[in-house]
């Protein structure tokens, strides 16, 4: 199985990595950006096929190390 | 004083830090590598010190929270042995739950290192014994990551608690935007645990202890700790 956990800012946290992607893509003339967060894409293979035991695996690997939970949100999507 | 220093891949400030607790405790701390499941029977004092951790991958020090011998460390931490967790160690710290909080990219994007100006608020602590409240000391900071951030509920708990410990300041002591370097909640530099026994600090006072370097204002932090051990023998 295949795993996709996105990781992002909490909203109200400042994202200076954004802000400066923001401010380059508009020197480089692209319009209509209002603005930019940056976070983070983790894809992992999953051994086995037991699809519960996945979610709760990802849930863990997720709260204890791909995110901070003091400042990040996560979303988990499992594909079989 | 038994001092502890944590070595993890990538830190660069352990030797610093070694040298300047031999220089002011007289005695050469023991180098504690991060795969270790045990610290040094006997030790005192486990100091956390600065660099970049597994190269600051993933976050600044979440790696290295995660190390075998951070189970020690919270184990001290729990019996009430003293940590210093200064810059990467800081970070570190707060990875693991030590401390709340979080450090994240300077406010302006860039790397800052020059010397910085620290009101000390407290002096009933450990480890700022050697200094006066209210006490203005200049010591260096080298971080791209130290701009310290928690939520509303956690700063105004800080604050209430008399937990932060170092405030970037002016040199006479004035909290002022202007020398908030790096844009942290409430000019926040250190802080300290709820139990007063694991402080947290983004500057490095291990590089202001001999007066050879220019300065001397990082001394106090580490002849307090000694006074500290002298006091409690």
């Amino acid at each position: 199985m295949k795993a996709r956990v996105t990781v992002t800012l909490k909203s109200g946290i400042l994202d200076p990595q954004g802000k400066a992607i923001e401010g380059a893509l508009k020197s480089l003339g692209i319009g209509g950006i209002a603005s930019v967060r940056q976070g983070k894409v983790f894809d992992i293979e999953i051994e086995g096929t037991d699809h519960d035991a996945a979610a709760a695996a990802l849930k863990a690997a997720a709260e204890k190390l791909l995110a901070n939970t003091v400042i990040e949100n996560y979303r988990i999507e499992v594909t079989r | 004083m038994r001092s502890a220093v944590l070595v993890f891949p990538g830190i660069n400030r352990e030797r610093d830090m070694a040298r300047a607790l031999a220089h002011v405790a007289g005695r050469e701390p023991a180098m504690v590598w991060h795969a270790e499941h045990d610290l040094p029977a006997g030790t005192d004092l486990v100091v956390i010190p600065g660099g970049f951790s597994y190269g600051d991958y993933l976050r600044c020090g979440a790696i290295a929270a995660r190390a075998p011998i951070m189970e020690a460390v919270r184990a001290f931490a729990q019996k009430g042995g003293l940590i210093l967790a200064v810059c990467n160690g800081f970070q570190i710290v707060c990875e693991a739950g030590l401390l709340p909080g979080v450090l994240m990219r300077n406010a302006q994007l860039r790397f800052i290192c020059r010397d910085v100006y620290l009101r000390v608020e407290r002096s009933d602590t450990p480890f700022t014994r050697g200094y006066n409240a209210g006490q203005v000391i200049r010591v260096p900071v080298a971080h791209g990551e130290g701009n310290y951030i928690a939520d509303g509920a956690t700063i105004a708990r800080l604050e209430g608690e008399g937990r932060v410990v170092f405030r970037y300041a002016s040199p006479d002591g004035i909290v002022d935007p202007n020398w908030n370097h790096n844009g942290a909640m409430n000019a926040i530099a250190g802080i300290i645990n709820e139990r007063g026994n694991v402080l947290g600090m983004m500057p490095h006072p291990e590089n202001h202890v001999e007066a050879a370097l220019g300065c001397t204002d990082g001394r106090g932090l580490f002849a307090g700790l000694v006074d500290h051990f002298k006091r409690a023998a």
